[in-house]
């Protein structure tokens, strides 16, 4: 997968539609099993928008978060995820985003407030797409015109009829 | 539409929020006059109430087209979001609502609008214990100096109502940031085409959409937007955003929603509880004005200018109060913070007080006497036995409302008209 911006100030819109368009399957390192967690509502919405969500918790290997099987961490990963998502903190961001190209992950994404540029580098280097400091369901909702039904400034202008479908990965 | 980093105003004006409409290819925004939204099953509803997916579930919480005049209001002000609410005054306290508890304070302007001066004044005190403390914010200094442990907010109008008076945003919100409070401005008369707060460092944004937005006097409303920028939870300060909400299993509104936690706790918490949500006719209204608000905007700033060069040169005039004249001493203020026309609201005094006052507002012709501005027909008042009958006289002399102030709303008719219907009235309170 090509298209790294170089600019982790600023993605494009059409930068982060092509990686949420492109991307199948999910790896999340930090999902959690409390519903009321950031990590739970990404984990439930991307899974809803048709993506195959793998939810990474050492602590719940083997167990289940909305139906789908935790695995302990990417190198237990049977087959390399296209994308992995990190819900920890930007140090720890640093070392997961190594088991990332380990595992043969396309894209890493770290959460909004993760920002790592070091590790960052050494992803891009191994020839990652890398996104920091977004969330990809705030993004999703952004770009397909979910997030302004609460008042959200999407900052998207749209003069085409959107057809009507279910999940976001229909749309495109 | 292909991506540009920013879009023009005017083209924002028309276009944001407001995609053509999902299920029929409507190009206008439709009126959903609708109070309520089927789920697709068990578990979508569950994901609504939850907070876990945004949708429509009920229309004192959401509704698809005050949706879009949220979202418009957002883009415009170049906010994260923006939740719209009844009046400019639900406006208020819907943005004051997740910041304060009993016994905490606000520091505001003591020349706001006499409305916000009985809302903030009287009546938020009396009822939730909010506590009030007003000063004149000519001097920044004396925002500092008013703001103690328990103050949580500071509020200005950027352009003040009824007085001409523009405020130094950039130095109050340097010294709100400074006390890790948010600044609250309301930016009703000049309106985000002639400032966005938020560029200054305002936190919050909070407008009556009745008056310029609307701009035909149709459609009572107001709105809160919300920067994005503010730490809800590095000081503890803001427990309603930061600490876990009962309401909703215990989430924390700011670490799970980051930056767009204002607006939705404003529509989750602060609409659902207060309820002072918006009708979708009026949102309707007020969006079909903010089209033409660049359009309008320009015509009322140049009337203005040109009514408040004449009252100042007129015998029957003591003095006009207009930020773009350079007799101001808010001229300087005005070219820094509205370097496109300093608003088309101003006051002066006529000779002979109060009662040369109801004279003028009894004589003129084309003005309409009543109490509201921003409307495209040009307005006048007599705030003194009127909007600010309620304060003492020396509450309307600090609210700039003395017994000779006239107030002004100059509308978009053809300028001489407007001049002509003052110069009659002027001359027969001269009589």
């Amino acid at each position: 997968m090509s298209g790294t911006t170089g600019d982790h100030g600023h993605y494009s819109d059409a930068f982060l539609r092509g990686v949420l368009d492109r991307v199948k399957s999910i790896a999340i390192v930090g999902a959690s099993a409390d519903p009321v967690k950031a990590s739970y509502f990404v984990t439930k919405y991307l899974r809803d928008a048709g993506y195959r969500v793998i939810p990474i918790n050492p602590k719940m290997a083997g167990q289940s978060i909305l139906g789908l099987p935790v695995h302990g961490s990417l190198a237990d990963l049977p087959e390399p995820p296209d994308m992995v998502d990190i819900f920890r903190n930007s140090t720890a961001a640093g070392g997961v985003t190594d088991e990332a190209i380990a595992a043969g992950a396309k894209v890493v994404w770290m959460q909004l407030g993760v920002v790592n540029d070091e590790a960052a580098a050494r992803a891009e280097a191994a020839g990652l797409t890398v996104v920091m400091n977004r969330c990809p369901k705030m993004e999703i909702q952004r770009l397909y015109g979910e997030i302004g039904r609460i008042g959200v400034n999407s900052g998207v202008l749209v003069t085409k009829k959107q057809p009507l479908k279910k999940s976001f990965k229909k749309l495109i | 539409m292909s991506e540009r980093k920013s879009f023009g105003f005017e083209t924002r004006a028309i276009h944001a929020g407001a995609a053509p409409d999902p299920a029929t290819g409507a190009r206008q925004t439709p009126i959903y006059q609708t109070t309520s939204f089927v789920f697709e099953d068990v578990d979508d509803a569950a994901s609504l109430f939850n907070l876990q997916k945004v949708g429509f579930i009920y229309s004192r919480l959401t509704n698809p087209t005050v949706a879009v005049l949220e979202e418009r209001l957002a883009n415009l002000e170049g906010g994260a979001g923006a939740t719209a609410t009844a009046s400019g005054h639900a406006a208020q306290l819907l943005a004051l609502f997740p910041l304060m508890a009993p016994g905490d304070g606000v520091v505001a302007s003591q020349k706001l609008y006499g409305g916000s001066i009985n809302q903030i004044g009287t009546s938020f005190p009396r009822a939730f214990g909010w506590q009030p403390t007003f000063v004149d914010t000519d001097n920044p200094d004396n925002v500092r100096a008013a703001i103690t442990e328990k103050t949580k907010a500071v509020f200005v109008e950027s352009l003040a109502n009824p007085g001409g008076v523009v405020t130094d945003i950039e130095a109050i919100a340097r010294i709100a940031d400074e006390a890790g409070i948010p600044l609250i401005v309301d930016n009703t008369l000049a309106t985000p085409y002639l400032i966005n707060p938020i560029q200054w460092g305002a936190t919050l944004v909070v407008h009556s959409t009745t008056k310029f937005l609307s701009g035909n006097g149709t459609a009572v409303g107001g709105v809160v937007i919300d920067s994005g920028t503010f730490d809800w939870s590095k000081s503890g300060k803001y427990p309603a955003l930061s600490e876990p909400d009962a309401g909703y299993h215990g989430l924390r509104f700011h670490e799970t929603f980051g930056h767009l936690a204002f607006t939705i706790h404003g529509h989750a918490v602060g609409l659902r509880d207060l309820g002072p949500s918006q009708a979708p006719q009026n949102a309707f209204l007020t969006l079909n004005g903010i089209e033409t608000l660049p359009l309008r905007m320009q015509r009322h700033v140049e009337n203005a200018r040109k009514v408040a060069e004449f009252l100042e040169d007129h015998p029957a005039v003591g003095w006009v109060s207009y930020a773009g004249l350079p007799s101001s001493k808010y001229h300087a203020l005005a070219k820094k913070y509205l370097p496109k026309g300093a608003g088309a609201v101003l006051t002066f005094g006529v000779k002979g007080g109060y009662e040369a006052g109801v004279k003028l507002v009894e004589s003129v012709e084309l003005f309409s006497h009543l109490a509201n501005i921003g409307d495209s027909r040009s307005l006048i008042i007599h705030p003194s036995s009127t909007t600010h009958r309620q304060l003492s006289a020396e509450g309307q002399a600090t609210a700039g409302a003395g017994p000779d102030v006239i107030r002004l709303s100059i509308g978009l008719e053809s300028v001489e008209d407007i001049i002509a219907d003052l110069d009659q009235a002027l001359t027969k309170t001269l009589g």
